[in-house]
Parts: C-alpha cells; sequence; structure tokens
C-alpha cells in the first residue's frame, strides 16, 4: 500500500485526478448554482460516484455500448488525406458512426442510466446543432421516459433535420427565444425547467461544463473515444498516436478523446476552436482565443463577454460550437499549458467539409470539419510517420442543408 | 459584525409589529433617469427595503418579467457601474432605506471582488443577494463581503432541508430570503400555510428575520405571506407594470414612475395590513 503522502505527490504529476472535492480544475469549475439545484447536483455526485463503482451499472453501460451504439467505433486509416496532404499518417477515430450519429450517445446513455438509477421520471436537455437533442430523445425513447429538448428558435430553424428527428422520437421540443436563440440561452432555459421541477426531473447535459459533477462525470462517459484510440493505435501501428486534434464547443469529444492521453507526454494534443468570421472580429466562438474567465451556467470557465460581465453571443457555421463558453478542464489545460488551442474559421471548416467527402466518402459534420481543416495546416509538415488522430465526432447528414445553402445551391 | 441598515429597519418593524414590504426593481429599468425616479419613490411609496437588481444578460433563475426588466435596462446601457452610481445618487437624500443587491456572480467576478465590495460599500449599499453563490462557492464574495459589513443574504428553497438549513444561514447576515416555491421569479404564486410551515421551519434554526419572495403578485397575496413571516419581496409584479407603462418604442411613458409607485403603494398597503 502507498502512504497518503506518496500518493498526494504522484497525484500533483498528474492531469487527470481532476477535479477536486470542490468540483475545482485549478481555479476552474465549481457550483455556481442557485440554492434550489444545490442538494439535487450534490444527490447527483452521490448517485454517480456509487454508479461508476457498481458493476452492474458499468456492464450495463457495456452492454449498451457494444449492442445499441456500436462500439468500438473504427480507428480508420484515412489514405487519401494522407496522400493529399503529403505528411503525417491521418487516422480518424469514428464516432459519426455511432448510433445517432455522434459522438453524443456516449453520455447520454450513461446519464439515462443514471437517471433510472435515481428513480427519475422526466428527461430534459438543451441542444445546438440538436446532435445531443437527438442522442437524448434516443435514449428516453429506448428507456421509456418523457422528454423535453430545449432549444434555441434560431438553431430549429438552420436544424430541422434533426428537428423532425427528435419529434418522431417523442421528445417535446421547446423553442427557445430569448437572447439570440441559441445553445446558450437553451441551456439557461433548461435550467429554468429544471429549478422548477426538482423532483421528477433529470437534466442530461450534453457536454463538459455546467456545475460539478457534471464536466467530470461526463468526461468520464465520453473518455471511452480515448481509450480505444489508445488500444487500436496500439494494435495496430504498435504505439501511441503522436498528435490528437478535436473540435471544441463545449469540448466533450475532444475531452473523450484527450484524457486518457493526457499524462502521456509524447502526445501532442490540439483543440479547435468554432473561428466564426475570424478570432479578429467579433463573430466567432472561440471562447479561449478571444473570451476571459467568469462564471456562467454552473462553472467558472472562459467566456466570451464584454467589459462589465455581460455574456456575449458566440457565432459560427456549426450550431454545435456557437456557444460562448467552454468545458472548465479544458480551461484549466491552456492554462497549464498541456493542451494546445486553435481555431478554424467558417470557410476553413467549410473547405475541409468538402475535401474530406471527396476524398474519403465520408460526409462529416460541420463540428468536426473545423479539426479536419487544421489537419491541412500541420500535416503536410509532418514526417510520414507521425500518427495523427482527428476525432470525426459527427456524421454530416444534419448539415447538408445548411452546406448547400452556403455554396449559393438550391436544394429545394 | 455592527449594526446595518438593514438590522435597523427590522428591528424598527419588530418593535411595531409591522411587517417588511421589500421592493424590487432592475437598476436602469427602462432607462437610468427614469429607474433613479422609481427608486427614489419607492420608500414614500412605502417600500422598508429596496433590493435593486444588477442587470445581468442570463438571469437563470429569474422567469420572463425579470429576464426582460433586466433586458430593457441592459439595452439603455446600464451597467454594475451604473447600478452603484445609482445608488450613490439615492443615497444623496436618504440615508435610511436599506438597499441589498440582487444579481449574479459574473458581473461583479469581472469588476473584481475587492473593488466591487469597497464601492458598493463607499456607495452606501447594505447587502447582496447573488443568486448563483451557494454557501459552496463562500470563499469568493460573501466572506469578503461579510468582512467588509455588508450583509449577505441567502437563498433558502424547498429543496433546503433541515440537514443543509445550518449551513445555508452559517454566513447569512441581514435577513434569510425564503424562496418560496421551487421554480424562477414571478412564476406560480404560494399557498399561505405551505409558507408558515417552511418559515417556521427556518425560524427553528435562526434568530434573523425571514422574507417571502417569488410569486407574490398582489396586495391580497402580499399580506397573507408577510401574515406568516417577516417581510414579503415582489419583483416581477412590479417590473410588469414597467414594461406595461412603455410607449410603442419601449420608452418610458409620463405615466411608468406614477404607476410603478402606485402599485408598489397597493401592495404596501397589503404588507402593512398583515
Amino acid at each position: 500500500m502507498i502512504s497518503e503522502t506518496e500518493l498526494a505527490m504522484s497525484k500533483a504529476n498528474s492531469y487527470t485526478t481532476g477535479p477536486d472535492e470542490n468540483g475545482r480544475f485549478g481555479i476552474f469549475g465549481g457550483r455556481f448554482v442557485a440554492e434550489t439545484l444545490m442538494p439535487l447536483i450534490l444527490d447527483l455526485e452521490k448517485a454517480y460516484g456509487a454508479a461508476r463503482q457498481d458493476p452492474a451499472f458499468l456492464d450495463q453501460l457495456q452492454d449498451l455500448q457494444t449492442h445499441y451504439v456500436g462500439r468500438p467505433s473504427p480507428l480508420y486509416f484515412a489514405e487519401r488525406l494522407t496522400e493529399h496532404y503529403g505528411g503525417a499518417k491521418i487516422y480518424l477515430k469514428r464516432d459519426e458512426l455511432n448510433h445517432t450519429g455522434s459522438h453524443k450517445i456516449n453520455n447520454c446513455l450513461g446519464q439515462i442510466l443514471l437517471a433510472k438509477r435515481m428513480g427519475k421520471r422526466r428527461i430534459i436537455a438543451e441542444t445546438g446543432a440538436g446532435q445531443h437533442g437527438v442522442a437524448v430523445a434516443t435514449v428516453a425513447a429506448r428507456f421509456g421516459l418523457p422528454c423535453t429538448v430545449f432549444m434555441g428558435a434560431t438553431d430549429i430553424e438552420r436544424q430541422k433535420p434533426n428537428v423532425f428527428r427528435m419529434k418522431l422520437l417523442g421528445a417535446e421540443i421547446m423553442p427557445v427565444t430569448s437572447g439570440a436563440g441559441t445553445l446558450k440561452d437553451a441551456m439557461n432555459e433548461a435550467l429554468r425547467d429544471w429549478v422548477t421541477n426538482v423532483d421528477s426531473t433529470f437534466y442530461i447535459i450534453g457536454t463538459v461544463a455546467g456545475p460539478h459533477p457534471y464536466p467530470a462525470m461526463v468526461r468520464d462517459f465520453q473518455s471511452i473515444i480515448g481509450q480505444e484510440t489508445k488500444h487500436q493505435m496500439l494494435e495496430r501501428e504498435g504505439r501511441l498516436p503522436d498528435t490528437l486534434c478535436a473540435c471544441i464547443g463545449g469540448g466533450s469529444n475532444a475531452m473523450g478523446l484527450f484524457y486518457p492521453f493526457l499524462d502521456d507526454e509524447s502526445v501532442d494534443i490540439i483543440g479547435v476552436e468554432a473561428g466564426g468570421h475570424g478570432i479578429d472580429t467579433p463573430e466567432h466562438a472561440a471562447s479561449l482565443a478571444g473570451g476571459k474567465p467568469g462564471v456562467l451556467h454552473g462553472n467558472r470557465t472562459y467566456l466570451l463577454q464584454d467589459d462589465d460581465g455581460q455574456i456575449t453571443e458566440g457565432h459560427s457555421i456549426s450550431a454545435g460550437l456557437d456557444y460562448p463558453g467552454i468545458g472548465p478542464e479544458h480551461a484549466y489545460l491552456k492554462d497549464t499549458g498541456r493542451v494546445t488551442y486553435v481555431s478554424a474559421t467558417d470557410r476553413e471548416a467549410l473547405d475541409a467539409f468538402q475535401l474530406c467527402t471527396k476524398l474519403e466518402g465520408i460526409i462529416p459534420a460541420l463540428e468536426p470539419s473545423h479539426a479536419l481543416s487544421h489537419l491541412g495546416k500541420i500535416a503536410p509538415n509532418l514526417p510520414s510517420d507521425h500518427l495523427l488522430v482527428m476525432n470525426m465526432c459527427g456524421r454530416g447528414d444534419k448539415d447538408v442543408f445548411s452546406v448547400a445553402e452556403h455554396l449559393n445551391v438550391d436544394i429545394g | 459584525m455592527q449594526q446595518t441598515r438593514l438590522d435597523n429597519t427590522f428591528k424598527h418593524l419588530g418593535e411595531s409589529d409591522t411587517k417588511a414590504f421589500v421592493a424590487f426593481v432592475s437598476a436602469g429599468d427602462p432607462d437610468p433617469v427614469t429607474s433613479l425616479k422609481i427608486m427614489h419613490g419607492l420608500p414614500t411609496a412605502g417600500a422598508d427595503i429596496i433590493e435593486l437588481g444588477m442587470p445581468f444578460t442570463d438571469p437563470m433563475a429569474d422567469g420572463p418579467s425579470i429576464q426582460a426588466s433586466s433586458q430593457r435596462a441592459l439595452k439603455a446601457g446600464m451597467t454594475l457601474k451604473g447600478t452603484l452610481d445609482m445608488v450613490r445618487q439615492f443615497r444623496t437624500d436618504n440615508d435610511e432605506t436599506p438597499i441589498v443587491l440582487m444579481g449574479y456572480y459574473n458581473p461583479i467576478y469581472i469588476y473584481g471582488v475587492d473593488a466591487f465590495i469597497y464601492d458598493a460599500k463607499q456607495a452606501g449599499v447594505d447587502g447582496l443577494i447573488i443568486v448563483d453563490l451557494p454557501p459552496e462557492e463562500d470563499e469568493e464574495l460573501c466572506i469578503p463581503a461579510l468582512n467588509a459589513g455588508l450583509n449577505f443574504i441567502r437563498l433558502a428553497t424547498p429543496t433546503t432541508d433541515d440537514a443543509r438549513l445550518p449551513e445555508v444561514l452559517a454566513n447569512t447576515s441581514g435577513f434569510v430570503y425564503y424562496v418560496s416555491i421551487t421554480g424562477i421569479t414571478g412564476s406560480a404564486s404560494p399557498k399561505r400555510n405551505v409558507v408558515e410551515e417552511a418559515v417556521a421551519r427556518v425560524k427553528r434554526h435562526t434568530d434573523l428575520p425571514v422574507a417571502v419572495g417569488f410569486g407574490i403578485r398582489t396586495a391580497e397575496q402580499a399580506e397573507a405571506i408577510a401574515s406568516v413571516a417577516d417581510g414579503a419581496v415582489v419583483g416581477s409584479a412590479l417590473v410588469d407594470v414597467i414594461a406595461e407603462s412603455l410607449d410603442s418604442h419601449g420608452r418610458s411613458s409620463p405615466e411608468t414612475v406614477t404607476e410603478t409607485l402606485k402599485k408598489a403603494q397597493e401592495l404596501a398597503d397589503g404588507v402593512k395590513r398583515a
């Protein structure tokens, strides 16, 4: 047995020990919620703490991941993208092949099993692009729980296929018109619902943000992405990847890929934020590049805001990325320097979207298209034995209408 | 901690067995000049305590009325600095009425906690209600504010059980704000007997006065609630009057101040009958 001191010392050298008992990653994270919700998130923390150590819970989750979601998702060698860039060997972690078409289901399954375990009778969620909303509506259907999804009115307009999908799955869609009618406003409204329906309702947050324990819990449920990647790469290439790359809105797909590699010093890790029209313009959603630390939606993190501490609206071509904040663990990983954060513009993402479609026969979602576009910036300058993994966290079916519009193509 | 205006107000009201009417308006709603006029008129209209909202883009615990009120104020250019300026101007001819600032943590965090506490104290603020700072985050603002002599008023709610109440009350001062319903401001009105039990429960844990808010809209409700507590807080019903008084361009009209104060007077009369 190792002593407490030894344990503390070994922990000090690790990036994977957070959050602390107060839900902090360094200065980030925490529990900045109204008193009405405080007892609920303390209950949730307790219930999650017990569930994650319960073999029955873990077995059920794994069984569903295998037979319902279709995990493990492949680690695919993107031969033609690799040839095109003429540098690093590019692998795509194919989480877009998951049931429902994105990584969001990984987290939703974990949370709905927890909701059932806690005896909750109703599910609520926020959604931006609708990927999380679809995943929540899916698991709610699968487990027979009524489900209400809060979605900004602007997003409802630009994500019609997903809205219809959610309705087919039996979810009630609540349009949110406050603010700019996007993800931030949907989250406010979901919190208002939760504070009103405390006894019956479980709030399935879709990203690694919100009050503790959400950032850690969502990360844990998404970490299967990185665990599989590690295993698959070792099997395939006999060693760890050299570079990981993922897009970031709230940051759940990125956290899921990055987390199991944080203590592997040889692995370079890059997060790609949504640069909108450019991070030197007011129209972007790059909270780390263009924001500063503040407190919103239950946690302290980097936020897009003005000098008075008023939150400003994010902008991105991708409805899933235009959130003015980011998960607190990413804020911590930026400040410690463990992860490098960059951005890609709407235009760059749109170009990468088309390139990947033509070269690989894979239509990516606009979200991972941001990470794809960054591959184009680094891959050509890396040696051919450099192993580069990008998280293809969602498929682009939902985006074809809005992409057509951006390309001035009328598809009716 | 030395006596504050809040302590004195509740002491005087207690001596005459009268209940406190706490009136909420957002600073700068619908514009800074009109808002200051309303604020000036509130004590005469019967408000014992003014709860002044610090406008924020994302008021997560507030219903549509106060959200809209906050938006109007922000649109009219209100800032946290502007809110403190309003308090300073109010204090030039009113040194008695306690002022409690109510809002969310981010604007204060960005202003700088130490600078904010100093400026708020200088301006004549007596207490703070910060919705998203539960006892778990006391180190952030609550402890420094208490040390500087500002009251920190905590919200206790129906979900705050007996095991948790002592923790919630530990660093609370001035009064306890009991949130009568699980929900957002301005929603369903609370039942008198439920509130009576809840207030009794809180009082088993503290000697502080207990004011009750969320969902009180009429003089009758204010009377009913105040009769089983030490005070009643009304916000949404007041800012709704501001909203209804605006002209077609959303600007204040000649009725904005008079109608708002008339509503305040009605509510105050209700509380005083309790």
